[in-house]
């Protein structure tokens, strides 16, 4: 059973209404088949209608849904093996990214991603995806290893943003970030990286300063929270769904920018009804950008990272 | 307005002198009231508690560059293609801030001498929209750098911001790896690039290009840090220990190399670069 976001009531309402039609039917003769699939319809065009006009501030409640499918799903669903590598033989493992070997389609890649927790056990292990100075200081571990061993990196990028922690201040986060960012711009091999759901801040950079982004339909990628933003320039959270609107935080405002470079469809409803087909589509869209890679060099692919940067801003 | 002319515009009896109101301000820090003149012959610190004032992009350039100096063209940068608006529209803040400001934006950059050795230097102005990191600061670091690998010599950069520029979204995260792309560059380049750090260093500023420094100086007292005291206190719910952020604190946990008077930082940068001489290339 997933849970329904505010603006989803109305569909929420009618698959309410089909399951109670089912269970009414069950062991009775009256045959409802019609009703059953004009309602069925109905929900369907519905659910499509409200996900092809979502607003960006319920974009940004789609891309934190509880049930929308993290790193942990991913690696299942769209690769075929994965080997984890831990800590950052500095401080201590952080659970909040995760990274290691793994094979898409045969290739063999470094995966590198945020993970989220799917219930409140998780969750708490996994600090909510919200890495520390020792989770991107892994992060650079493994990016340094790929690029010796000639292993493309993939990275998986979900986070509200960096820990924000006493601790994590002292242990240098902000130099972990930058470190981790320049980490990515140096690789001497193909980098893709995925905003997969929230792509939060420095904690989003600093994985995902690569020569290609894609970007899941639904997930958003800002430079704060909208209720970050709406608190410093609006002075209340309440101001939200404005800030989201004004800093374009959508995968279809950000692809106009040229942030990103392509967008990988969700199935029906946002990817957390189908978090299957998600990660297939996720993994045949990185398999596609990595084939795309392979044949340049080191040089070529430093020089096509650092002119997607440079020219940002430019007239 | 301060205290007093508050108080002397007040009593109707007193004739209204013909005097400047800024003449006397008060120390933000020990809260003595200071002789302007002097506070600003004195670099903007107290002379009776030794804080350090933010110091604007100009003064910081006559700080520490030789006579003779000059100044970089500001780079022409995309303006507003967010149409970015909250209570005000950004492109009202701009012209507001502009008004105020010597400079079109919060990144300048002057190109000498530092007592003899040749160096760029770019200072980040707190005075200008919070000195936040947007297209224009951004461009202007880099151009910065250019600078400097064009001459080669030594890059400094003067941090001051509370952090991303948010009326710029996400093109102004995207300034954290643009930059980051620069100060690459220097060390391919064997050039030595050198932070200082001064009060308020904060969010993707600190997160890029202040914390990659191959030297980091910084300001006594400045506050440096990534988040937020704000947020951290909202998320650890409890109190912030003493001196958190501060630039000993940073110092004591290993971030920065020294916290240096600004009185000193200029001989101390001549000695930093002694050592850090360009290297031959290879």
């Amino acid at each position: 059973m997933i849970a329904y976001l505010e603006f989803e009531k109305p569909v929420a309402q009618l698959e309410a209404r089909i399951a109670e039609l089912r269970l009414a039917a069950e062991g009775d003769d009256v045959d409802i088949s019609g009703e059953l699939s004009r309602l069925e319809k109905k929900s369907a065009s519905l659910l499509a209608s409200t996900y092809a006009a979502l607003t960006p501030w319920q974009k940004t409640q789609v891309a934190r849904h509880p049930s929308r499918p993290h790193f942990r799903d991913f690696v299942e669903h769209a690769f075929e093996e994965f080997v984890p590598l831990g800590g950052d033989r500095l401080y201590g493992e952080d659970e909040a990214i995760l990274g290691g070997f793994a094979s898409l389609g045969g290739r063999r890649v470094m995966l590198i991603g945020h993970e989220k927790g799917h219930d409140t056990q998780s969750r708490i292990r996994h600090n909510f995806g919200m890495g520390k100075p020792e989770g991107y200081r892994k992060a650079i571990r493994l990016m340094e290893l790929a690029g010796r061993f000639g292993l493309p990196v993939v990275t998986l990028v979900d986070t509200s943003g960096a820990f924000p922690g006493v601790e994590a201040e002292e242990r240098g986060q902000a130099e972990a970030i930058a470190r981790s960012t320049e980490a990515c711009l140096a690789l001497p091999v193909p980098m893709v990286a995925t905003i997969v759901g929230e792509g939060g801040s420095g904690g989003a950079v600093a994985l995902a300063s690569a020569e290609r982004v894609v970007m899941f339909e639904h997930a958003v990628y800002s430079v704060i929270s909208p209720e970050g933003c709406a608190s410093i320039l609006w002075r209340t959270a309440e101001k939200a769904p404005d800030a989201a609107e004004a800093m374009k935080v959508t995968a279809q405002q950000l692809l106009q920018l040229k942030i990103i470079d392509r967008i990988v469809q969700e199935p029906k409803g946002g990817a957390h009804r189908d978090p299957v087909e998600a990660a297939q589509s996720l993994g045949r869209i990185i398999g596609e950008e990595l084939d795309a890679l392979s044949g340049k060099t080191s040089a070529e692919l430093r020089q096509q990272r650092e002119e997607r940067y440079l020219q940002i801003g430019t007239l | 307005m301060n205290w007093i002319s508050r108080v002397r515009n007040s009593l109707p009896f007193l004739p209204k002198r013909e005097t400047p109101d800024n003449l006397w301000i008060k120390c933000p820090k020990c809260h003595e009231m200071l002789f302007q003149q002097d506070y600003e012959d004195n670099w903007r610190v107290c002379q009776h508690c030794e804080h350090h004032g933010r110091l604007g992009a100009d003064r910081r350039l006559q700080l520490l560059l030789d006579d003779g100096f000059s100044m970089l063209p500001q780079p022409e940068v995309r303006e507003d293609p967010l149409k970015f608006r909250d209570s005000k529209k950004y492109v009202d803040r701009l012209k507001a801030a502009r008004a105020a400001n010597p400079h079109r934006d919060a990144f300048s950059v002057g190109s000498g001498n530092i007592d003899n050795r040749p160096a760029v230097v770019g200072v980040q102005d707190f005075h200008f929209m919070g000195g936040s990191m947007g297209m224009a600061v951004g461009q202007a670091f880099c151009a910065g750098a250019q600078e400097a690998l064009d001459r080669g010599c030594a890059y400094i950069v003067v941090t001051a911001a509370g952090g991303a520029r948010m009326q710029e979204g996400i093109l102004s995260l995207m300034q954290m790896p643009k930059a980051t792309v620069m100060t690459r560059r220097l060390k391919s380049a064997g050039l030595p690039y050198i932070v200082v750090l001064t009060d308020p260093t904060t969010g993707g500023v600190t997160a890029s290009y202040a914390m990659l420094g191959d030297v980091h100086i910084a300001e006594p007292d400045a506050l440096i840090g990534f988040a937020g005291q704000r947020v951290i206190q909202d998320t650890i719910r409890e109190s912030l220990p003493e001196g958190f952020q501060r630039a000993e604190y940073l110092h004591k946990h290993g971030m920065v190399d020294m916290v240096v008077h600004r009185n000193r930082l200029r001989e101390t940068l001549a000695t930093v670069l002694d050592y850090l001489q360009p290297a031959k290339a290879a």
